[in-house]
């Protein structure tokens, strides 16, 4: 888990490293010391899971486990609605909404503004 | 190539992958499933190195290569999987479109019945073992075409497992020997599909349909090379192939290109390809930002799908809510190898004619009329069919539903060849004369250009008689013992009774005259 590959030690402290991953991955910006920390903090509270005994119990896989899904018939209900729909874009162009092109690379660590990581 | 009878059409998407060849599979978990031209990234899964403690020299040990295809077929529906939206070809831009599609806060995703028995249905007809309960995961990466973030897919346990597809290849001297092979399916999912990216270079912007409905089989390949007995290579994708042919070329350049990058000594990356039509080579399309990571999680909006069979399925359930395996098994057409065994058994036709019935549209039913109508025996109505019926539709580049020939035509031209009323080679030229679309019924055809055999036994050994005392050199050659004589005899006496006579009748009464 991410524990370990933060701090093998275990105090808990995440690397710039995966800090820089994780911002690619979820486009977050943890720009502060503040957010870090939390990140953390919330990773501990996490790991205290690992106190409970879990051998050979079957791994939950949805709280909605007991409930029945739901088949909607096979009709066509909605749809028909682009005007409302395009309203939300910013930017607009005939009936499609406009995107900036493609993936835009994230500025590498280096080249951002130093970031506060003690 | 024989198909079952999978032609889907619409929103929603299903996957297969098949396995070729023996060996264990690719351990893949998280396929990418991107509908746009851009690179997605690659799987999370990270593959097993090849052994590499000595570079392996030149030509000194076999490679074997193994491909794994990973097959999106939309679903023919009305409704889209999650949302009731429409599914239509060539609609206006997201004009079918709903608020959950458009990926709005606070909306949920709904699953179509409907998506769920076609998921069914194509995991029996590939003989998988249908999983009474799979699950819902989401697949997490940023395109604008994919506004909620995420794809909706089965990741951890999908509806379908370990199923086996059956097809002939076509080998041996003009491609006309049929080799029956199977083919392993590890899985089948149900799946979100992503928007549709238009990319505007020029004024640097994407523009974005969420309308989703391509209809579309997209086939991405995952090709590795090892040496038998090692562990398997590093694999490469290759994404978006939409023809068969191309599909070959890619995986046949892909083989060739690792296994020589391999003996230089080189190495192969994880990475995903693409394959240059025009080339005819692959290419790296490795995203500069690195190894994918979708983050699977479980879908939180959907409870687990639970399907039963006729002794699980819950009393006084309502029928609407629940999805009864052995009911869908029973709605399903009889499938493609069934049939081939089925035409092989009891017409006594060979299995590569049946894999040409079935591969031609609308043949089978064609053939199948005929038989009802005639009298003749079912191997000559094969033989009629495959043949000259089937040559001709080729030549003219028709379908069977555009054949000027209709069974009943065919099959009273073959009645009159079966009661010996005309010569093989009349039949022919009636067939011709069908095929001109005139109207006539063969009966009509053949009084009309006298096409009858030749009833008159006697006036027949006359013909024979004249025919031998008009070419004595011919007869001597025939008494000489060369065998090819009789057939210059039998050709003369044919012309002249204009093809009426039937030549073994002919070639009887030659002989028996040669002979007394």
């Amino acid at each position: 888990g991410f524990t370990s590959k933060a701090d093998p030690q275990g105090s808990g402290r995440i690397t710039a490293q995966v800090i820089e991953h994780l911002e690619r991955l979820a486009l977050v910006d943890f720009g502060s010391c503040e957010a870090v920390a939390r990140l953390e903090k919330a990773i501990a509270f996490a790991d205290r899971l690992r106190a409970v005994d879990t051998d050979g119990v079957e791994p939950m896989e949805s709280v909605l486990e007991d409930r029945c899904l739901y088949l909607r018939s096979d009709n066509v209900v909605e749809g028909n609605c682009a005007d409302e729909l395009l309203q939300n874009s910013h930017r607009v162009v005939e009936e499609y909404f406009v995107a900036p092109p493609g993936n835009i690379s994230l500025p590498k660590l280096d080249e951002q503004e130093p970031f506060p990581h003690s | 190539m024989a198909a079952p009878m999978l032609r889907w059409v619409g929103r929603g998407r299903l996957w297969t992958f098949a396995r070729v060849d023996g060996g264990s599979c690719h351990r893949r978990e998280a396929p990418t499933g991107s509908t746009s031209n851009w690179i997605r990234g690659q799987s999370s899964v990270a593959q097993q190195p090849l052994c590499m403690t000595q570079k392996p020299r030149k030509g000194e040990h076999k490679w074997a290569a193994v491909v794994g295809l990973e097959i999106h077929a939309q679903i023919s529906s009305n409704s889209k999987l999650f949302s009731g939206s429409q599914v239509r070809f060539s609609a206006p831009p997201n004009s079918l479109v709903s608020f959950f599609d458009a990926s709005l806060p606070g909306t949920l995703p709904v699953l179509n019945r409907r998506c769920v028995e076609a998921a069914v249905m194509t995991g029996l007809a590939l003989n998988c073992h249908i999983n009474k309960k799979s699950l819902f995961d989401r697949k997490h990466y940023f395109y604008a075409d994919l506004p909620a973030g995420y794809q909706i897919t089965q990741q951890r346990l999908p509806i379908a497992v370990n199923g086996s597809l059956t097809y002939g290849v076509c080998a041996g001297k003009k491609q006309s020997q049929v080799i029956p092979k199977t083919v392993r399916i590890k899985q089948i999912q149900l799946e979100q599909d992503s928007g549709k990216s238009l990319h505007d270079d020029l004024r640097s912007q994407t523009l974005i349909d969420l309308n989703r409905a391509e209809g579309q089989l997209r086939v991405d390949a995952n090709i590795s090379v090892h040496h038998p007995g090692e562990p398997l290579g590093v694999r490469t994708e290759v994404k978006n192939l939409n023809s068969i042919r191309f599909l070959a070329k890619a995986i046949d350049y892909e083989i060739q290109r690792q296994i020589n990058e391999l003996e230089n000594g080189g190495e192969i990356l994880n990475e995903t390809r693409s394959f240059h039509y025009q080339l005819g080579c692959t290419m790296s399309m490795r995203d500069k930002e690195g190894k994918q990571d979708y983050r699977f999680m479980p879908e939180p909006n959907l409870p687990p799908l639970v399907l039963y069979d006729a002794t699980s399925l819950p009393a006084g359930a309502d029928p609407q809510q629940v999805i009864n395996i052995d009911q869908i098994r029973e709605t399903l057409p009889e499938l493609p190898s069934v049939t081939r065994e089925r035409l092989v058994q009891q017409y006594g036709m060979l299995l590569e004619h049946s894999f040409t019935l079935l591969n031609e549209v609308g043949l089978l039913e064609f053939f199948q009329n005929v038989i009802k109508e005639t009298r003749a025996e079912p191997k000559k109505v094969t033989s009629w069919v495959l043949n000259t019926f089937l040559g001709y539709l080729k030549q003219q580049n028709l379908a069977v539903s555009e054949s000027p020939v209709t069974p009943s035509a065919l099959a009273e031209l073959l009645d009159l060849l079966d009661s010996r009323t005309i010569s093989s080679a009349a039949a022919k030229q009636v067939f011709e004369e069908l095929w001109k679309r005139e109207g006539k019924t063969p009966g009509q055809i053949v009084s009309e250009k006298q096409l009858e055999l030749m009833e008159d036994r006697g006036a027949l050994e006359q013909l024979c008689h004249s025919m031998m005392e008009a070419h004595p050199q011919v007869v001597m050659d025939l008494k000489k013992g060369n065998p090819r004589a009789i057939n210059k005899l039998i050709g003369l006496v044919r012309k002249a009774t204009q093809s009426r006579a039937d030549p073994a009748m002919i070639k009887e009464i030659l002989e028996k005259k040669l002979s007394s």
